[in-house]
């Protein structure tokens, strides 16, 4: 061999029971989660900008047909969702916190707290999808969307354009609800091992990570919210 | 160094460290994911190249005479959708990669063991999917999936393909994932960004292609199932969708996807062109920004596969002269490669066989894609066979050569033994020889028109001869794949006992036992030399028996 490969670097021991063996120390191992995370939100990215380009293709070309079926969402439901998720972010925050304080009870309380943001904000979206499937908004055979173009009493709506807002209205939001069930699931199994009291000052890098991921799904509807149901609502 | 010996008096490595059905299905070591991972794509890879003879076949004469023309469909789509996405894409990063990343820059295992096994599982689901597909009676888009023929018009396993390729991109998602963490976050001490090998740089720039490119196939393709479930008419023109919106989403992915193919295949060749030139690789910082140029150009070309679909002049003017641009940096790579032999001590084993193979394959099929690039010529020969004898010249004349050539360079790590170096220069140049008979002449069968996707040219019987050849080639080329399983099994067995370092290369890989001990490395390692650092290595590559 040519030069000696192996030399001993330090090496820090091994007490941190969290710590896996593959990592040189607790430091590497949280770097390593929370820029997984954030790589992984970067791919998140793209997954729902495929969407968001398909969005605005067809704003631009049917223009009239998104506004009308903008004006049918029910914004008093969806501003409430927003409201509900803004607040979401918050406990979520506090509950980082209080894991890098060590404050066992607050930890819990945050995330019990923020799973039943989550729970209402989904079942006030379910509340809509129940509105929109009475009214035949459902894009399939049944769809029925009458009415006209808004600011033009005489140009009735295109019904093959609005099924088109619908449908991106219901995959978009549909899998951003996937989004919030899984993060929803995330936080009962945090909870559990936060009872375990599992999380304090020396390791809390997973409530850390999911809540950068519920930060994440949180600024999608911020941008969902105004595109979907705000822009036609001038009067 | 001190080694873990077992009780049979055997030194303790991550292959007989545990035996049984479980240990190798719940297992999160690298090496045995990369082992999980070659059996899988093998698997694939053969069965795609069983749909590869049949359409060879069919054009054995002009008259659709074999299979009917339902079934000829089928053949190239899942042709194309098996190789693509169970073989092509994941190859090389999910099995070299794997193995060979964490050992090159001196750590135990990628940052996400887990999540490393949970991207086999969810590769195993949707490669289950496309069987399910397959058994069903297939599926016949092409494998470009174009709406509205798949959402509306036909009757085939569209749905099941789309979500198979659908799973199977999440677990190429997360392989990236794995690779950027694990480069960033996992290098030994003294393993500077500029002392990291070439191999590690490809996957690094191939792995930011996979993480921002595949999600908007993902999507595409939901969209697709979803349209094709509930007619909803956002890619159907005749309820007011536009068919170019999925193409462009579909290129967008698909075109970076080749550089997914063919970086890594790049990586390879670097490392295998130092070791066998025995000279440090020329323009190192020049290659490892040429490996991300590609990554970034690359997601700016896509529309060049649209050139006859209706976009505008001028977009397509752009697209043509930024797709001029891939050039640049692919020419930088096959000049320093060359640059590389220069003067140096060439010998010529199987692996530098691929590797000379590579770099000529490669660059027929970078020059012919400049063809393709200029917007005239584009128009002439679109949907011929031009088209596919060239990107089967950057698939497999670039890709599989350069697969083929690091399986051999670094078989003796993987295994422990050798290879047959007799057999593995025939492989090699049955598959040298096997590939351009197959490929060369639908270079001009596509300029003389003959579209692809044909399963009759009865009206043209003077494509035939060419055609012949090209099923000829076709059949040694299967010969030339065949036999390196076949060796690579023997050898398992048979094959004499590997050194640690059969070809006297640098890298940390060649400094740990072959094959390696679970956790690769007894110590933690410290780098204080620079990559490909042959002129401090006395020792040439041992003559082969
Ligand atoms: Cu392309």
């Amino acid at each position: 061999m040519h030069n000696s490969p192996i030399a001993t670097a330090d090496q820090e021991a091994h007490q941190n029971p969290a710590l896996l063996h593959h990592f040189a120390t607790e430091e590497q191992q949280k770097d390593a989660a929370s820029l997984g995370m954030w790589v992984f939100l970067a791919t998140e990215i793209m997954f729902f900008g495929g969407m968001f380009c398909a969005y605005l293709v067809y704003r631009y070309w049917y223009f009239g047909d998104f506004g009308a079926g903008s004006q049918s969402l029910n914004v008093v439901l969806g501003g409430t969702n927003t409201a509900v998720l803004i607040c979401s972010s918050l406990t979520v925050a506090l509950a980082v916190r209080a894991a890098q304080l060590g404050q066992q009870k607050v930890i819990i309380i945050c995330l019990i707290l923020t799973m039943l943001l989550g729970l209402v904000f989904l079942g006030i979206k379910g509340v809509e999808y129940h509105d929109k499937f009475v009214e035949h908004h459902v894009p399939g055979p049944g769809f029925h969307f009458p009415g006209h173009v808004p600011g033009h009493p005489d140009i009735p709506i295109n019904q093959h354009h609005a099924q088109i807002f619908f449908s991106l209205y219901f995959i978009m939001t549909g899998l951003h609800a996937l989004h919030m069930i899984i993060g929803v699931g995330l936080f009962a199994f945090i909870t559990y091992n936060a009872m375990r009291r599992r999380y304090g000052p020396d390791y809390y890098t997973p409530v850390e990570v999911a809540g950068l991921y519920w930060h994440f799904v949180d600024i999608i509807w911020i941008y969902l919210f105004p595109l979907l149901y705000l822009i036609d609502r001038s009067k | 160094m001190a080694t873990a010996v077992l009780e049979s008096g055997e030194r303790e490595t991550y292959l007989n460290k545990e035996y049984g059905i479980k240990s190798w299905l719940l297992t999160v070591d690298h090496k045995r994911i990369a082992l999980l991972y070659l059996v899988s794509i093998t698997f694939f890879f053969f069965i795609g190249g069983f749909f590869a003879l049949l359409i060879r076949l069919e054009l054995l004469t002009p008259a659709g005479d074999l299979v009917q023309a339902d079934t000829y469909n089928k053949l190239f789509t899942m042709h194309g959708q098996v190789m693509v996405f169970f073989f092509l894409i994941p190859a090389v990063p999910a099995v070299l990669g794997n193995f060979l990343i964490p050992i090159m820059i001196g750590a135990k295992d990628l940052a996400f063991p887990r999540v490393n096994l949970l991207s086999w599982y969810l590769y195993i689901i949707g490669g289950a999917l496309m069987l399910y597909t397959i058994l069903n009676g297939g599926v016949d888009t092409g494998w470009t999936f174009y709406t509205p023929l798949s959402t509306e018009f036909l009757n085939t396993h569209v749905v099941t393909a789309g979500l198979a390729i659908f799973v199977a991109g999440f677990s190429s998602i997360l392989t990236g994932l794995n690779f950027v963490v694990t480069t960033h976050r996992m290098r030994a001490p003294g393993m500077t960004w500029s002392r990291l090998p070439l191999f590690v740089w490809a996957h690094y720039a191939t792995s930011i292609i996979q993480l921002l490119g595949t999600p908007v196939l993902a999507i595409t393709l939901l969209l697709v199932v979803c349209e094709r479930l509930f007619h909803l008419g956002i890619f159907n023109p005749a309820l007011g969708g536009d068919p170019l919106l999925f193409q462009h989403l579909f290129w967008f992915y698909s075109h970076p996807a080749v550089y997914i193919m063919i970086l890594p295949g790049m990586g390879i060749v670097s490392e295998i062109v130092c070791c066998f030139s025995r000279k440090r690789i020329f323009g190192y910082t020049a290659m490892a920004l040429a490996l991300l140029g590609i990554a970034v150009v690359g997601f700016l070309v896509w529309a060049h596969h649209m050139f006859v679909a209706g976009i505008s002049l001028y977009a397509a003017m752009i697209f043509s002269l930024l797709s001029y641009f891939v050039a640049v940096p692919s020419a930088i790579k096959v000049f320093n490669w060359t640059s590389t032999m220069y003067k140096g001590s060439i010998t010529y084993q199987t692996p530098m066989l691929y590797a000379f193979g590579f770099i000529g394959l490669f660059t027929m099929g970078g020059l012919t894609g400049l063809f393709l690039a200029s917007l005239g010529i584009d128009v002439h020969v679109t949907d011929t066979y031009f088209v596919v004898a060239h990107f089967h010249y950057i698939m497999v004349g670039g890709m599989v050569m350069a697969y083929l050539g690091g399986m051999h360079f670094w078989w003796p790590k993987i295994s422990g033994r050798m290879y047959p170096e007799g057999w593995g220069r025939l492989a090699a140049l049955l598959v040298f020889v096997g590939f351009n008979l197959t490929f060369f002449p639908q270079f001009i069968l596509g300029y003389m028109g003959m579209p692809r996707r044909y399963w009759d040219y009865s009206h043209s019987p003077e494509f035939q001869i060419l055609n012949v050849l090209s099923t000829a080639g076709a059949t040694v080329l299967a010969v030339g794949y065949v036999l390196p399983m076949i060796y690579f099994l023997w050898s398992m067995r048979y094959g004499k006992p590997a050194p640690d370092n059969p070809w006297n290369a640098a890298g940390l890989e060649w400094m740990v036992p072959s094959p390696p001990p679970t956790f690769n490395f007894e110590e933690q390692p410290v780098v204080t030399w620079e990559a490909y650092n042959y002129d401090e290595i006395k020792e040439e590559v041992p003559v082969a028996q």
